[in-house]
């Protein structure tokens, strides 16, 4: 499966937590810091490395906070096969 | 030592160029942000940010020439569907597009809306139905839901005495003039991708000159419903959607006359 | 360029068609619909933009619109529809775009009648919406007059990027005279740089009709009211008859504008064969006001007589630029009637004897001589 690559503008972020309730594999939870307005913004966690680059998160994030990366998966597969 | 391709990533979301980086001035979770977002990716998509003019509202969006890179102007109260056809009739070649709340739309602006559409005036309107007033701090809309608190429906909206909310959808796909009338969710990823879609054929109707265009949108306002983003989009899906059904309301098709 | 016979509804529309108007947007109402009817016709010809709105107020804010897209645009309308039109004007006034606009007043107020009247004055002059602003107002007299300020109208509208209102009563909307209609003007290539014309190879254009802190606010009302002093300076425009007779110079000073300014200069030649010697003065721009111009009359003036078809509303401007010096007079019709110019010479001659006394500085009431004494009169019988 692809990987996904998840950054969460942290000023930007006015910690609404739609993100977090809409990431599949639970990979955003919200900040215990504040930001300069005194939200408490969603952070990326993605503790078990599952982003699979779905960006959903971004889709529903009201202030385009979220840009989302994703692997290209073809060509690593092939560098990963040569070395083993 | 075999070559190693460098680590290889790809961009799949970011900010379409048409919405500026100006921070927006809208509550969290409120869903204006998403509308603006799918508005400026579709102009971005068609190509059209350079020959496009908005016309904002009065309300919570009256601040939206901030946040899209068009040209663009304020409005009376309830009056951009008049301003985007004084525009639209001297420069037909450019993309005239509202954007109105529910407010602004089906309340005040109710004579020019339903007049602009008659006429097949070939714009775009981005309708957001978040049935309240938000701007002006929660009261009660021709959207609000029977029996809703609002501020200025503390007891809840009593149809008898306050009327029933205003089906904008099925009321202008009645006229001629329409061309393209559709109402679309955005309480979740899937319902803003068919929005997303939506907004890109209304653009396309005004693009390929066959009249009147809107999108519907329902929408949440935390704020003022006093609900936290996530519960509001649920209380949209199990609210709102009941009384405003999302669907295709009016889709003329190519070259059929009126 | 031949003289032709024209209605000054249809006189005006085709001046603004000559002018370069490219957009004109309006809605049915007497006595101005001809004016509308004739744009219905000529705009189309021309493949320039004519709509009939839904109603007035949605007519200005097309106005509005295409003025944001830097094209000439007007409507026209009356009193009842220009009242409808205020919140637009004023939106029109906080974004500096130009628009033209013809109020051709009717009897007021409410639907009043559809008899001519100049009811509306303070509406147009000082109240033309809310917040302080101040349109350009030109008040013809004549067909071939208003043919000549509609056109002034478009020049001043871009030159100051203002509202310019061409105010006239149904008697000149209504009435043919011979004109000589000027060239026609090509309409401009390029639009003005601040136009919304889609933000192709420049950053966006925003065009707003309000600023959220007060000190932009205070600085937006500063300019316009510095563009309001500086139309004042260069704008003010007025006729004069009579008044500067070389051997006999005018003691009397008649002031009226428009239809009631035409009425009142016959009596005024009335009176001057009586050897009355009085003059008319006739301001053409009511907004900026020629007040300098009668203060310093007011410096040799024995009296002054404002005629109005009004309850006395120039009147009060009058008041003010003679701040005084002379007893200030007033003839009014309202409801549509129309002084005549024997009522209007009897109050020449009374002003004459009255005001031959010492200067008597004690300003009344707006003094209606003929209304008050017909109703003094209405009372005493019922």
């Amino acid at each position: 499966m692809a990987k996904g690559h998840v950054l969460i503008d942290f000023e930007r972020c006015k910690g609404c937590e739609l993100c977090a309730s809409v990431c599949p594999k639970g990979g955003i939870k919200m900040s215990e810091q504040f930001n300069a307005k005194g939200y408490r913004p969603a952070v990326w966690l993605n503790p078990d490395g599952a982003c699979t680059g779905c960006a959903l998160c971004a889709l529903i994030c009201p202030d385009t906070a979220i840009t989302v990366y994703r692997e290209v998966v073809p060509r690593m597969a092939v560098v990963k096969a040569a070395h083993n | 030592m075999i070559p190693v391709e460098p680590f290889a990533e790809q961009v799949v979301f970011q900010r379409p160029r048409a919405l500026s980086a100006a921070p927006t001035t809208y509550c969290p979770g409120c869903m204006h942000g998403v509308a603006h977002r799918l508005v400026a990716e579709a102009i971005d998509e068609l190509g059209i940010r350079e020959r496009t003019i908005l016309v904002a509202p009065v309300g919570c969006a009256v601040f939206a020439y901030n946040f899209f890179e068009v040209d663009g102007v304020v409005a009376p109260h309830g009056r951009a569907p008049a301003l985007a056809t004084g525009i639209k009739r001297v420069e037909p070649d450019k993309i005239v597009f509202t954007y109105q709340g529910d407010g602004d739309l089906a309340s005040i602006g109710m004579g020019e809306i339903v007049h602009a559409a008659a006429r097949g005036e070939n714009l775009t309107v981005i309708f957001v139905n978040n049935a309240v007033y938000g701007m002006t701090g929660g009261q009660m809309a021709p959207t609000t839901l029977p029996g809703m608190k609002t501020t200025s429906s503390p007891l809840g909206r009593d149809p008898r005495s306050m009327g029933r909310p205003l089906k904008m959808c099925e009321l202008l796909s009645q006229l001629d003039g329409a061309a393209y009338i559709a109402r679309r969710s955005l309480h979740s990823p899937a319902e803003i991708r068919k929005a997303k879609k939506a907004i890109v054929e209304a653009f396309k109707t005004q693009i390929a000159g066959r009249g009147f265009s809107m999108v519907e949108l329902l929408a949440s306002c935390p704020t003022n419903w006093d609900m936290k983003p996530v519960d509001a989009l649920k209380w949209i899906e199990t609210h709102m959607v009941q009384v405003y059904p999302p669907g295709d309301y009016k889709i003329k098709a190519e070259g059929q006359e009126d | 360029m031949a003289r032709q016979l024209m209605k000054g509804n249809e006189a005006i529309a085709e001046a603004a068609i000559r002018a370069g108007v490219e957009a004109y947007f309006g809605y049915p109402i007497t006595p101005q619909t001809e004016l509308l009817e004739y744009m219905s016709r000529r705009m189309p010809e021309l493949g320039r933009v004519f709509l009939q709105a839904e109603s007035e107020l949605a007519a200005i804010n097309m106005v509005y619109g295409a003025a944001c897209a830097g094209r000439r645009a007007m409507t026209s309308s009356s009193s009842p529809g220009i009242s409808l039109m205020q919140e637009g004007l004023s939106y029109i006034a906080a974004s500096e775009v130009p628009a033209v606009i013809v109020d051709v007043m009717r009897g007021g107020p409410g639907l009043g009648n559809i008899a001519p009247s100049q009811s509306d004055y303070l509406q147009m002059v000082k109240m033309a919406g809310h917040g302080d602003f101040k349109p350009i107002v030109l008040a013809p007299a004549t067909v071939p007059e208003a043919v000549q300020l509609t056109g002034l109208a478009f020049e001043l509208a871009e030159r100051y990027r203002t509202i310019v209102t061409v105010l006239l009563d149904g008697v000149l909307g209504q009435m043919m005279e011979p004109v000589e209609l000027p060239p026609m003007r090509p309409l401009p290539a390029e639009r003005p740089a601040w136009s919304l014309t889609g933000a192709g190879g420049r950053a966006k254009n925003v065009i707003l009709p309000f600023r959220m802190q007060p000190d932009d606010l205070e600085t937006l009302n500063v300019r316009l009211q510095r563009k309001i002093a500086d139309i004042a300076q260069h704008e003010t425009r007025y006729k004069e008859y009579l008044i500067d007779e070389a051997d006999e110079p005018a003691e009397l000073i008649v002031v009226a504008f428009g239809t009631a300014g035409r009425i009142a200069l016959s009596a005024v030649k009335e009176a001057r064969q009586k050897g009355i010697r009085v003059g008319l003065h006739r301001p053409i721009t009511l907004s900026p006001f020629p007040d300098k111009r009668l203060s310093r009359l007011a410096d040799e003036a024995r009296g002054f007589l404002v005629v109005e078809m009004n309850a006395g509303q120039m009147l009060e401007d009058v008041r003010l630029a003679v701040g005084g010096q002379a007893p200030v007079r007033f003839v009014g019709r309202m409801g549509g009637q129309l002084p005549m110019p024997e009522d209007i010479l009897q109050a020449i001659e009374k002003l004459d004897a009255e005001a031959g006394r010492l200067l008597d500085h004690k300003i009344e009431g707006p003094v209606t001589l003929l209304s008050t004494a017909r109703l003094q009169r209405r009372q005493t019988v019922n």
